[in-house]
């Protein structure tokens, strides 16, 4: 079954893969840079899907985990001379140490996540969140303080500097690093492990009763989700922002993380890809409804600086009562009933 | 082709669709983004009547205060165009808010480069944030100029040969400080405060290069309870205190300094001692808590009735700006947007990335600053000294000449140039 489940996952990803690069290779330099920033928080919101929907804890600090591989991907690539720029080797190495630092970092929150529960969960991990800041002045000598890391740009590879501009070049390595998170946490969440995940969700005595060490899978799930999330960091950092700075990784990008997840539908990765796009693109639309609305400037200013959050949370409070199962759930039950309504059509026909 | 990949569609539906669905989504969303600035001419940006120029600003967050300078450079871009604009096209300067965070003007300045197709970028706030973006307008070749920021890292040209600063950078105002420190007050203890950042970190080293500084203090812009680094200079014994602060920290430095009773001469950057500006935050407390204060200046200051520029830029935040607050942002805008002009003209009618950058680097541009820019093909610095003034009963009084000098070891001297008056029309030459 796990096989079956596998050679498809594999081969949905490669479709997938080749939708994404005809996408990329057909699209002006601004989209593909947009893509890049869809692609890092894909990867982050896939990973706490994995930590909420699959295990049943929360992350109010997913930012800082993302921060932790955006910090960690500049501090490798400016190990390098500082004038030329990153070959493709140094990038994969760069996403892949982003990754590895944040698991490891996720170890020692993880550990304390497993002792938390209901809003002291939340609470500790809001606490990571709001440290970004604070960690990255008090090491402002390692870290750059508020001005934070620049990076050097990225080089196309040599054999596709001809056919690729730079940004359709990080647009596919974002974008197939996103697609990768995807299919492994899909094939994780699938697996036995994923299993135990869901169980300790489910009833922690029970798992327990199954002899399952709950503190272990709890940790184990942290530790997975904080590295798609510094994959997601070292994407942003990288490729997007070209700087490793605190700002980008406030605690707002952690509650839209969360929207996203939420309002996808909490647990599906397919949820997690559709909330991620409705997040970035929902605030955006508002923005430019507002900036259209012809009121004078510092009104517009100042309502396209909050009515986006704003809406997000009658959005939040709206999907939770409405659709608990976010898009993702509601397409899942109203499918098969289309499909069914389509067949009786089809059928009287 | 086409139908291959919609089987491709048909085919991931069950699992992987999401990924197509938010590829098309955004497909679809990226298209009605829109591509502007449809270049009839050679550059991007650059049409037969028109020149669309790029600027990150802090509309919001902890440097908001300075919000005013794109302002007033759209007032004066907006004067300028009635009076036939330069070789016959207006300019239109597009403004995003990066709120002074490093992260918004990666993508803000990407966004105004790449799908608005600037021109060139004008005038973008701040050391942090700009230096985030150098290397991206480097590599797509877009002229950085005047970038409001007293950094020294605009100067390199071999690295940023279309970079120009503006403002004298922070180190000679800090030599300039220093000098003014050690004739007025030769045995005092000085002591610094600064952003830490380059910002800070440039002041404190053109300070060094002329007095000893006893105590250092340091404060990150995100954080603004600074209490902790007050005591530590008041218990430091600091009797000048020399402070590279944004505005905003100007004023919290002063209000905490007065609530522990820290009584010290200050001395302040110029970028963050305007007294209508620290009029915003210290209301009825600023003449008392402003009182003697040291600090210099590079433009004419906004109190200054009688020159001639004051009085042009007078006239058109009248008519052009809403008759906003007329402080030192106000002419700080209006300076830099003259600058940008007098750029533009002298870069001639067939108007390219390269032309405009020869422009600036022959020299000659001069405007409004009290002493002549650096201008030349291997040195991109802005304008080379300023002048030190003293707050008395709310407004700047001069206290010294019109000092130059340059970010190395060279000597602090009078400047020999006087400052340039304004043109009769108000249109760059």
């Amino acid at each position: 079954m796990l096989q079956i489940k596998l050679v498809r996952h594999g081969l949905l990803t490669l479709a997938a893969a080749a939708v994404v690069a005809l996408l990329v290779l057909q699209s002006e330099d601004v989209s593909n840079f947009e893509y890049i920033q869809v692609a890092a928080y894909v990867c982050a919101a896939a990973g706490l899907t994995l930590l909420i929907g699959v295990n049943g804890q929360l992350s109010l600090g997913h930012a800082a985990l993302m921060a932790v591989g955006a910090y960690s991907a500049a501090l490798y690539l400016r190990s390098g001379s500082e004038d030329s720029l990153a070959s493709a080797g140094d990038l994969f190495v760069a996403l892949l140490v982003g990754s590895v630092t944040a698991a490891v970092v996720g170890i020692a929150v993880g550990a304390v996540a497993a002792r938390l529960r209901g809003p002291y969960l939340a609470g500790a991990t809001l606490a990571l969140g709001a440290c970004v800041v604070g960690v990255t002045t008090y090491f402002d000598h390692l870290l750059g303080g508020d001005q934070g890391l620049t990076m050097p740009l990225t080089e196309v590879p040599a054999p596709l500097s001809a056919a690729l501009t730079s940004y359709q070049w990080s647009a596919l390595v974002s974008l197939g690093t996103a697609l990768l998170v995807l299919f492994l946490l899909t094939n994780l969440k699938y697996s036995p492990v994923g299993r135990e995940m869901a169980a300790v969700r489910d009833h922690e005595v029970a798992a327990q009763l199954c002899g399952l060490s709950v503190a272990r899978v709890q940790i184990n799930t942290f530790v997975v989700s904080s590295a798609a999330a510094g994959a997601g960091g070292a994407i942003l950092g990288v490729l997007y922002l070209q700087i490793a700075s605190p700002g980008a990784f406030t605690l707002f990008l952690s509650i839209y993380l969360l929207a996203a997840v939420v309002i996808g539908g909490l647990g599906s990765m397919r949820g997690a890809v559709i909330g991620t796009v409705i997040v970035l693109y929902f605030g955006r639309l508002i923005e430019d409804r507002v900036a259209h609305l012809g009121l004078s400037t510092a009104q517009t200013d100042r309502l396209a600086a909050h009515l986006p959050l704003a809406a997000f949370g009658v959005l939040l409070i709206v999907v939770m009562l409405a659709v608990p199962g976010g898009i993702q759930g509601t397409l899942g039950r109203i499918a098969p009933r289309l499909l069914q309504l389509m067949e009786t059509v089809g059928g009287k026909k | 082709m086409r139908a291959s990949s919609r089987r491709q569609v048909g085919l991931f539906r069950r699992c992987a669709a999401s990924a197509g669905a938010a590829a098309l989504a955004l497909g679809g969303l990226a298209g009605c983004g829109g591509t502007s600035g449809d270049a009839t001419a050679g550059a991007p940006g650059v049409t037969e009547d028109t020149i669309l120029l790029g600027s990150t600003q802090a509309l919001s967050g902890p440097a908001a205060p300075y919000a005013a300078i794109g302002k007033a450079m759209t007032a004066y871009f907006d004067y300028l165009n009635e009076h036939g604009g330069v070789h016959g096209r207006s300019i239109e300067l597009k403004i995003a808010d990066d709120a002074y965070n490093p992260s918004n003007t990666a993508s803000q300045t990407r966004k105004l480069v790449l799908q608005d197709n600037v021109f060139a970028m004008a005038a973008s706030l701040g050391t942090p944030t700009v230096s985030a973006v150098s290397d991206f307008l480097t590599q797509n070749k877009v002229p950085n100029l005047f970038p409001t920021s007293g950094s020294r890292v605009w100067n390199q040209p071999d690295k940023h040969p279309a970079a120009f600063g503006f403002s004298p950078n922070y180190t000679i105002e800090g030599k300039v400080l220093g000098t003014y420190i050690s004739e007025k007050f030769p045995d005092k203890t000085v002591c610094f405060f600064g952003q830490a950042d380059d910002f800070g970190a440039d002041g404190l080293a053109g300070l060094e290069k002329v007095v000893k500084v006893a105590q250092k203090q340091e404060y990150s812009p995100a954080n603004t309870d600074i209490a902790p680094q007050i005591g530590a200079l008041k218990s430091a014994g600091c009797q000048v205190t020399v402070s590279f602060t944004t505005a905003g920290f100007s004023a919290l430095t002063l209000g905490t300094a007065a609530r522990q009773d820290f009584k010290t001469q200050w001395v302040f950057t110029g970028s963050g001692f305007d007294i209508p500006t620290l009029e915003g935050f210290l209301k009825e407390d600023t003449i008392e808590l402003t009182e003697g204060a040291i600090t210099s200046a590079y433009l004419p200051v906004s109190t200054a009735a009688d020159n001639s520029w004051i009085k042009l830029f007078k006239e058109i935040n009248q008519d052009y700006n809403g008759n906003a607050r007329f402080d030192f942002n106000t002419v700080y805008g209006m300076s830099v947007a003259y600058t940008v002009a007098q750029a533009l003209e002298r870069a001639g009618e067939d108007l390219t990335r390269d032309s405009l950058v020869d422009a600036v680097a022959k020299g000659g541009i001069r405007g409004p600053m009290l002493t002549p820019f650096q201008y030349s093909e291997d040195n991109h610095s802005g304008a080379s000294g300023t002048q030190v003034y003293v707050a008395r009963a709310g407004v700047l009084e001069p206290a010294s000449p019109i000092y130059t000098t340059d970010d190395g070891d060279g000597d602090v001297v009078e400047s020999t140039t006087p400052p340039a008056e304004a043109p009769q029309d108000g249109l760059p030459q």
